[in-house]
């Protein structure tokens, strides 16, 4: 009976968490972007534009779903549903905190990458499913990209496995106690690669968001609106949160496995603001570069995946190997 | 062009792209027939907002054809009014004030680096990045408050006039030009800065879109696509018109033939048009700005008359067929995106969609003076 | 690009162009200076009102015209003249033309520039007969001529023989008329 209280409450606080950064996220990314461009970004509705995010959810809602006459309508209409059921499911395995994370899983790190892994084809569905060449060719990129980063992501996290010899987030994060050089993209000791090995993990979570610039599932410029183009009101509103909640996860993965999830960097006061501190760092650098880069082309999104960070990221796989088993 | 795209198994379907898309910058429309995320062929269709400038030209007399000009390419109006009166004082033999051909270097120069900062925002936005577009129109703006303040209008300008420009010049206008340039001078460094150096750019733009110089002859491409093709080619300098042969400045040109060369000349031509525009305001004489004794009706021989000048987009040429009487019997005008676009077809046979995308951006088309 | 070759290479294809048996009191080749005497020259305008160009090459003075060479030749000529041309160098501005509704023609313009640093523009024209309106494409010489000649064809509804894409291009696809005729009434 407990334990049903207890998921009851994590569940509400993960609904209401989930709200507001997936609200809030889209106003932060406003705002980001108006101080990158020189100019204000939303400031009439409410103060500093705080109420833009309620407008723009109720003007979402309120507007008509138009099915294209040329959609498989299920696909078209389960498309949006399926690319935000993974992004809320798998924060359940997310350490907030020591004490705080809604179920410790002992295969916390293999669930996050199963089910990440459906957000590529619920926009493969989304794409196909619109009956748009556009959205189409967009689903068709965005399930190979995808395919090509999950391949040096997962590599990445394996090393990680290899280090902590845990697949639990928390343990992982429990193992990176102390000073803030035992945090695993600090650990020079295990391989010396490891700063390297972070920013393949951070490349390959911009492209497994879809975000600039590696958002060839959108393209705007170029493929119209993407893989939604064909959306609108909530159907198109469930895509945008989706990328949103895809951010948050993406973050708070790369905080748990390489930043020391909720430990302190001096070893003091270990706690959920730790850990909410340095993923919303991870998410503003996701909106600086995506305001700042233009967007590759498809070709070399791929070969900067199979090429460079495959090859890598097999190649820190080896050497943290060898550096477990020399030292 | 991968060997699947050569192969026989192939399976093509068609795109349209346009006439409203993002990256069409219009009413463009492209069909593409398209192998995976190759291109067969790219088949520009023209005519969304054809307007029929050219039989207006027959219809209105002389002077009433004057707002036309401002109505062909919205960006670089001014190019296009000193392209008419040129014409028409040529086929009249008007004489112009050398302190209104002074102005109307100025202002045309003004419109130029104008139309140049939307381009470069415009086609880094083509590219994905949206903050140069910002960053451009924030200077941009600038040009367009003090065309404003002279001009009347912001964009369809139509301040020329047979035998000068329509009103003078005030010392507010010269020092808010200077203060401008100085401000703007150390803006395009930044953009390099910024911009240019991106190594996702650079991946996108360098080796992307090649069109040689053979190729811009045969198409008649001129201005930024032939000067990118290495070909040192200006009306204001080949073709000298109004005192730009009195004023100082260089033709930027670059040799690889590609999207960056083409989006560099662009750049460098806004530093050019920076020194031509400080210099004319050094020299500029005292006078007046129309000449006198110009017919209200004005009524040129016979026979016909060629004026071209250097717009933004390359040479704008009006050819006018006069018979003597207060309209003209047949106004030709022959825009430089018309022909620059029409290699597009066969350029982008077999290149990427993405980079076929980037490549029609490198030729900064803008439709309203395709379409005419 | 050697302008004197030019010159004489357009003023045989004009000379060519001319009847075979020229009237006896016309020179065959028709060469006139723009700095003629005035009354001369407008007097020859009044002329060449009412009666329409005879083929021949002139000289025209820039500064007055923006053009320095001027020949009208016989519609199959254009491609030679094109020849000519492209070998030397020159590029094809544009493709224009004309409706000469007294005179039952239809004039075709090319207007030729050299892409380098001289400056030297020629117009070649060519004159159709109104009712039967055809004449040779220089596509496959002037890539950029494809959408000229088809603009001209959908204005002026000149027939450019062997042209590979004639179809409808600025105006929609069911105009069934050529609005820059001067017998167009909109």
């Amino acid at each position: 009976m407990n334990e049903l209280i207890r998921l009851l409450s994590y569940m509400i606080c993960i609904a209401a968490f989930l709200g507001l950064n997936l609200a809030y996220l889209g106003w932060v990314e406003r705002k980001g972007a108006g101080h990158i461009q020189r100019r204000t970004g939303p400031k009439d509705v409410g103060p500093y534009g705080l109420l833009q995010p309620l407008a723009d959810g109720l003007k979402l809602m309120s507007k008509q779903l138009i099915v294209p006459a040329n959609a498989d309508r299920p696909l078209y209409m389960c498309a949006p549903i399926l690319t935000m059921v993974p992004a809320v499911l798998l924060f359940v395995a997310i350490p907030f905190g020591e004490h705080l994370v809604p179920r410790e899983f002992n295969f916390g790190l293999l669930m996050m990458f199963a089910f990440a892994s459906v957000g590529g084809m619920s926009i493969l569905i989304g794409g196909w499913g619109s009956g748009n060449k556009y959205s189409l060719i967009a689903g068709a990129r965005a399930v190979s990209q995808n395919v090509a980063y999950e391949i040096p992501m997962l590599i990445t996290a394996i090393t990680i496995v290899m280090i902590t010899g845990s697949m639990d987030l928390n343990e992982i994060v429990r193992q990176q106690g102390g000073f803030f050089w035992n945090w695993n993209v600090f650990r020079l000791d295990k391989s010396i690669l490891m700063p390297v090995s972070f920013l393949v993990f951070f490349i390959c979570s911009l492209a497994e968001t879809n975000r600039t610039p590696f958002d060839m599932g959108e393209c705007e410029g170029e493929l119209v609106a993407g893989y939604h183009t064909e959306y609108g009101g909530m159907g198109f509103g469930l895509f945008m949160m989706a990328e949103y909640a895809n951010l948050v996860i993406g973050c708070s993965l790369t905080t748990v496995l390489f930043l020391g999830g909720w430990q302190c960097p001096f070893g003091l006061f270990p706690g959920p603001h730790w850990f909410l501190l340095k993923m919303y760092f991870l998410i503003w650098c996701f909106v600086w570069i995506r305001w700042t880069y233009p967007r590759t082309t498809f070709w070399g999104l791929l070969n900067l995946s199979w090429k460079y960070l495959i090859p890598f990221s097999l190649v820190n796989l080896l050497l943290t190997a060898l550096f477990i088993k020399v030292f | 062009m991968s060997s699947l795209a050569q192969s026989h198994l192939r399976e093509t379907f068609e795109l349209n792209i346009g006439p409203q898309h993002p990256a069409t910058h219009g009413v463009l429309r492209i069909k593409v027939v398209m192998d995976g995320e190759y291109i067969d062929r790219a088949e520009p269709i023209l005519g969304y907002i054809h307007r029929m400038h050219e039989k207006m030209g027959e219809n209105r007399t002389w002077n009433q054809f004057w707002p036309n000009m401002g109505r062909l390419d919205y960006l670089s109006a001014m190019a296009y009014n000193h392209c008419y009166a040129g014409l028409m004082e040529r086929a009249a033999g008007i004489e112009v004030p050398e302190r209104a051909e002074y102005i109307r270097v100025i202002t045309a120069e003004l419109n130029r680096i104008q139309s140049h900062l939307l381009g470069f925002g415009a086609y880094i936005m083509d590219l994905g990045g949206f903050t140069p577009l910002m960053y451009a129109m924030d200077e941009r703006e600038q040009i367009l408050d003090l065309l404003e303040s002279v001009t009347g209008s912001r964009l369809t300008y139509c301040y020329f006039r047979f035998g000068g420009v329509y009103n003078d010049i005030d010392d507010d206008f010269i020092t808010g030009t200077r203060a401008f340039l100085k401000r703007f001078r150390p803006q395009i460094p930044m953009y390099h800065k910024l911009v240019t150096g991106n190594a996702i750019l650079m991946d996108r733009l360098i080796g992307v879109g090649p069109v040689s110089a053979e190729m811009c002859r045969k198409y008649g491409a001129t201005g930024p696509v032939l000067r990118g093709s290495g070909v040192n080619y200006d009306i204001r300098r080949n073709e000298p018109y109004s005192v730009y042969p009195e004023l100082d400045f260089d033709i930027p040109v670059y040799k690889e033939c590609d999207s960056m060369a083409r989006y560099m000349v662009r750049m460098d031509e806004m530093v050019q048009s920076c020194r031509i525009i400080e210099n004319a305001l050094n020299k500029l004489p005292e006078g007046p700005v129309m000449a006198e004794k110009v017919p209200k009706a004005l009524k040129p021989p016979n026979g016909d008359y060629h004026y071209a000048v250097e717009a933004a987009r390359g040479t704008f040429s009006m050819r006018t067929v006069s018979d003597g009487t207060n309209t003209s019997y047949r106004m030709r005008l022959r825009s430089p995106t018309y022909s620059n676009v029409s290699l597009f077809e066969e350029a982008s046979r077999g290149m990427l969609l993405s980079d076929a995308l980037a490549f029609l951006g490198s030729l900064d088309p803008v439709i309203p003076e395709m379409d005419r | 690009m050697d302008r004197a070759k030019i010159k004489r290479e357009l003023e045989n294809l004009a000379a060519e162009s001319l009847p075979a048996e020229p009237p006896q009191e016309e020179a065959p080749v028709e060469v006139q200076a723009e700095a003629e005497g005035e009354d001369k020259a407008k007097a020859k305008a009044k002329k060449e009102d009412d009666a329409p160009r005879k083929n021949g090459l002139i000289e025209t003075e820039y500064a007055k015209r923006g053009t320095h060479l001027d020949v009208q030749i016989n519609p199959d000529q254009v491609v030679k003249a094109a020849e000519i041309l492209d070998g030397e160098g020159m590029t094809l501005e544009m493709v224009t033309g004309v409706d000469w509704l007294k005179e039952g023609q239809l004039e075709v313009i090319y207007d030729y520039s050299y892409p380098g640093g001289q400056l030297f523009r020629v117009v070649v024209r060519a004159r159709v007969d109104r009712n039967n309106p055809d004449i040779p494409t220089v596509c496959h010489l002037y890539g950029g001529a494809n959408w000229h000649e088809r603009e001209t064809w959908e204005m002026l509804g000149i027939n450019f023989v062997g042209h590979p894409q004639l179809e409808h291009f600025l105006l929609p696809e069911d105009a069934d008329f050529y609005p820059l005729r001067k017998d167009f009434k909109s």
